[in-house]
């Protein structure tokens, strides 16, 4: 019997199961993945927003702005990347000056700092590649960019390191209430617990209807995305949003944490929770905007596009807290834009209701500091040599265009909630997320995963399941 | 720090030809860094035949082609370091390289050829819509798996892009047990040799649909099927001439990018087109002493050539180290008087069909004999010919029978045919019709 179990191993789940592991409890997190990281917070823009698009009042608005005045410290703890670089929202016609006003007036009700309505010139000086046809734009230096694996992984193995539990490939198929608390029935065998935090992004509704009569509903809304090369990475230096307006609501353009570009999303409501297909229409969208407000993008250099699913909420607020009708069912669902950004905060919150409806005390053997994967690149050659010399797996590089080497591939596999996939690697160590795609790195990766974890060549996968990329050997079946 | 006159990045077929060149030509203390864990480099996947057919006049497989410069660079001492990265090239020659035995080093090149090659453009750079899952490979990865691993990626085959790779994966993955469905090619024409379609597709009965492309990949986990429709003169799909294939796999062979990414760090000038460095008459970069050959200045069909223009490199990059103070004089006389210099030089122009030239400069005074100009047309052209003019008069005109884009084209100067410029020339390379 477990005191709580988290559905869903996403930035939201993680983020609660990091919190509640500063208590003593027994707790797991149930992830029908073979990994972390695998839903909406795998692919979104990976930006840590100001605060100023949420209704005042609403909790979204609430933990927004929370979670970015927490995420400069916990990247310090958890050793993730991160970078307050600030954002612009870009007004091209003289009817959005009203609105930018608008806009600007409910961040500073929702408590942001440091707003600023920059002229044309002050923006252009800032950020030379937006487009000339700017009048003005909203500054907000607060704003900045996470790295969405990154931030989603460190709460995680923080979270394992303070002993909450998780299991992987273990798929929620029902929930019922007992006496004692609920009952979970698994693809990998029935699960008792006292209480449930519903962290299963666009399931969520799923999972919540399960228990309540009071019906959530969820939308998986769409958003497609290109991702630039690195060469193109300093196009621009800060996030460039649209002003919504006329035209719709326009892309953004960013810069990520690691260097490159990223334009995108689209957003188009769907009904299937699992298409994160990219489409014709969509990608035509975003070449279509993408150059509404940052003039001479070069989309050529495109290494990969991708798509990834909202969770909207009908009433389009984050919905946190214990269920009405089913007491000891905590929802955090409807976690949508800004929710990578609240993550921070949504633990808290998460795991505040729990510590006070199980009067949970502190957890003395709480250790919040976190180290992540060396990143060598930021050693003198000294201090790398004496790492080669202790560890020689990392003078090999495996991936050339990120210039990965097996030391590091090696830690993300062995580290606690190590890789077990090539998406796995890839998401911890950024190996074959570069511009070659994977295309020189993966064999040899999949030899590295097939030597560590023990198995065959056959059984290594690109991100668990029946994702097999060997399908046998030469000439097998003639 | 480390001192070597010629350090060549790459130990394949153009950085292995390159280094047994320079030694012939006189340079003693030649390193060859490679960063795979043997020489050869791509040629040790390519277990098919037809390599060598100029240079040898034999029909070599890859790998036994490859062994015939790595036994002259072993005859020859030629030094070289195995599972080795480089990291970065400085503007003074540094070489900054890495490997598990010797840690990170510099070494000081008196002189560096750029021989990295080339990687396969993947399915991101080509924004095919669809699902992302197991089983869609470059042709190059699939290749490397079965050739060197001996592991079968998928049983059931879609190979988008005739180039030349592609098409020698549709025959291997036949040969292997798997079943090639198709082979679809957005444009009208193949990308790959014609020799290849014939005894890669047409032997095996595999259709090739031209002026397809591939436009939805379903499957979440792995591979399930794709959507193949016809694409207009824009290369833009058809709605309606959709059909779908089952398959488990999907294979690409949509180009082949130069690899100049320690090129392009250092500073050497790229060209748009080629994606490789712009060079000289003697296939040196803009940076002095840096020369480039092989795949990593622009994509070859055949190795053969590569041997050839990289022989050419390392004698030149030999010349440049025996003669680096002479020609560090010649420099500087240059610099103050560079109009004088500048006026004898040619810059080539491609024109009309052609897309690049590789040298885009000749200096006549540095040109040997003969100088060999190779390029690229835009698309297929049938009973034309070659124009080269000089200022605008027509000094070549050559007759082909069947130009395309797939097969690279040379033509050849003499060095006679460029003496006595005064002015700044230009050279224009054009397709003309008949």
């Amino acid at each position: 019997m477990y005191d709580v179990i988290i559905i869903g191993a996403g930035v939201s789940g993680s983020a609660a199961a990091r919190e509640l592991s500063r208590y003593q409890v027994r707790a797991c997190v149930l992830e029908k993945a073979e990994d972390v990281c695998c839903g909406t917070s795998k692919a979104n823009s990976g930006i840590v927003h100001a605060g100023y698009d949420a209704a005042p009042g609403t909790l979204m608005a609430k933990l927004n702005v929370r979670g970015n005045d927490r995420m400069g410290e916990l990247a310090e703890e958890l050793d993730f990347p991160f970078s307050r670089k600030g954002s612009l929202v870009i007004c091209r016609e003289e009817e959005g000056l009203l609105a930018l006003e608008e806009l600007k007036k409910r961040g500073e009700l929702n408590g942001v700092q440091g707003l600023e309505i920059l002229n044309r010139e002050q923006v252009l000086e800032l950020e030379p590649n937006v487009t000339k046809d700017v009048i003005a734009a909203l500054y907000a230096p607060s704003a900045g960019i996470v790295c969405p694996f990154g931030l989603n992984i460190a709460l995680a193995e923080n979270a394992n390191r303070n002993g909450i539990e998780f299991y992987f490939n273990t798929e929620v198929m029902d929930i019922r209430k007992t006496e004692k608390g609920f009952l979970l029935e698994t693809s990998a065998g029935v699960y008792e617990t006292k209480y449930v935090v519903n962290a299963a992004g666009v399931y969520a509704d799923q999972f919540h209807n399960m228990v309540s009569r009071e019906k959530l509903h969820i939308t998986p809304r769409k958003g497609e995305y290109y991702l630039l090369d690195k060469s193109a990475g300093d196009h621009v230096s800060r996030t460039i949003f649209a002003l919504p307006g006329k035209l719709g609501k326009g892309v953004l353009v960013t810069p990520t944490v690691h260097g490159n570009l990223l334009v995108g999303p689209t957003a188009e409501d769907i009904e299937d929770k699992d298409g994160v297909n990219t489409t014709p229409e969509g990608l035509a969208a975003i070449a279509g905007k993408a150059g509404q407000n940052v003039s001479g993008l070069p989309l050529k250099k495109v290494i990969t596009s991708f798509a990834g699913l909202r969770a909207h909420e009908d009433r389009h607020d984050f919905v946190i807290g214990e269920v009405q009708d089913a007491p000891g069912f905590i929802d955090c669902a409807g976690i949508e834009s800004p929710g990578l950004t609240s993550a921070p905060a949504v633990g808290e919150m998460v795991a505040g209701i729990l510590k006070d409806k199980l009067n949970l005390e502190v957890n003395p053997g709480f250790q919040g500091k976190r180290k992540g994967i060396l990143d060598p690149s930021k050693l003198t050659m000294e201090e790398r040599n004496e790492l080669i010399r202790q560890n020689p797996a990392y003078g090999s590089i495996i991936c050339r265009c990120e210039m990965i080497s097996e030391g590091e591939i090696l830690d993300a596999i062995h580290r606690p909630l190590g890789a077990r996939s090539l998406d796995g690697v890839k998401r911890r160590t950024r190996a074959g997320m570069g511009r070659c795609q994977a295309g020189f790195c993966s064999p040899r990766t999949m030899e590295i995963l097939a030597r560590e974890l023990g198995e065959p060549m056959e059984a290594v996968t690109k991100s668990g399941g029946g994702s097999r990329l060997i399908v046998g050997t030469n000439k097998d079946r003639i | 720090m480390e001192q070597y006159e010629i350090v060549i990045i790459g130990g394949g077929p153009a950085g292995l030809s390159a280094a047994v060149s320079a030694r012939k030509a006189g340079a003693q203390r030649i390193l060859i860094l490679e960063r795979d864990k043997e020489l050869g480099g791509i040629l040790n996947q390519c277990i098919h035949n037809g390599f060598g057919l100029h240079t040898f006049k034999e029909e070599l497989t890859g790998p036994e082609y490859a062994a015939r410069f790595i036994e002259q660079a072993c005859e020859l001492q030629i030094e070289y370091r195995l599972n080795t990265m480089v990291m970065d090239i400085s503007l003074d020659k540094t070489v900054t390289a890495m490997s598990r035995e010797l840690g990170m080093y510099q070494i000081q090149a008196g002189a560096v050829i750029l021989a990295m090659g080339c990687r396969e453009r993947s399915r991101g750079a080509l924004n095919i819509p669809g699902y992302r899952p197991a089983g869609i490979y470059s042709a190059g990865t699939a290749q490397r798996l079965v050739n060197m691993e001996g592991f079968l990626p998928g049983r059931k085959v879609v190979i988008l892009g005739s180039g030349d790779i592609g098409l020698i994966m549709a025959r291997r993955m036949t040969l292997e047990g798997a079943q090639v469905q198709v082979v679809a090619e957005l444009m009208p024409y193949s990308g790959g040799l014609k020799r290849n379609i014939v005894q890669c597709l047409d032997d095996y009965g595999i259709p090739l649909k031209l002026s397809h492309t591939v436009t939805d990949i379903k499957g979440r986990e792995r591979v399930e099927g794709i959507t193949l429709a016809a694409v207009d003169g824009k290369g833009k799909p058809v709605p309606g001439t959709e059909e779908e294939y089952e398959c488990d796999t999907l294979l690409l062979s949509v180009g082949l990018i130069p690899e100049n990414e320690l090129s392009g760090q250092m500073g050497v000038t790229l060209n748009p087109v080629t994606s490789g460095p712009v060079v000289n008459e003697s296939l040196e970069t803009d940076i002095e002493g840096v020369f480039a050959c092989g795949n990593v200045l622009h994509v070859h069909d055949l190795v053969d050539f590569v041997s050839e223009e990289a022989a050419m490199a390392g004698e030149n990059a030999a010349h440049y180290v025996d003669n680096s103070q002479r020609t560090a004089e010649a420099y500087e006389k240059t610099d103050s008087a560079a109009g004088q210099e500048a006026s004898a030089a040619v810059a080539l122009k491609p024109e009309n069909g052609v897309r690049y030239t590789v040298p885009s400069l000749i200096h006549p005074d540095r040109m040997r004999k003969e100088q060999i100009i190779r390029f690229r047309v835009g698309s297929v052209y049938k009973n034309c010919y070659i124009g080269v003019y000089l200022n605008g008069e027509r000094i070549l005109h050559r007759k082909r029978p069947v130009m395309a884009p797939g097969e690279m084209e040379e033509v050849k100067i003499k060095k006679s045919q460029l003496a006595g410029l005064s002015r700044p020339a230009e050279l224009s390379i054009q397709v003309e019709e008949a």
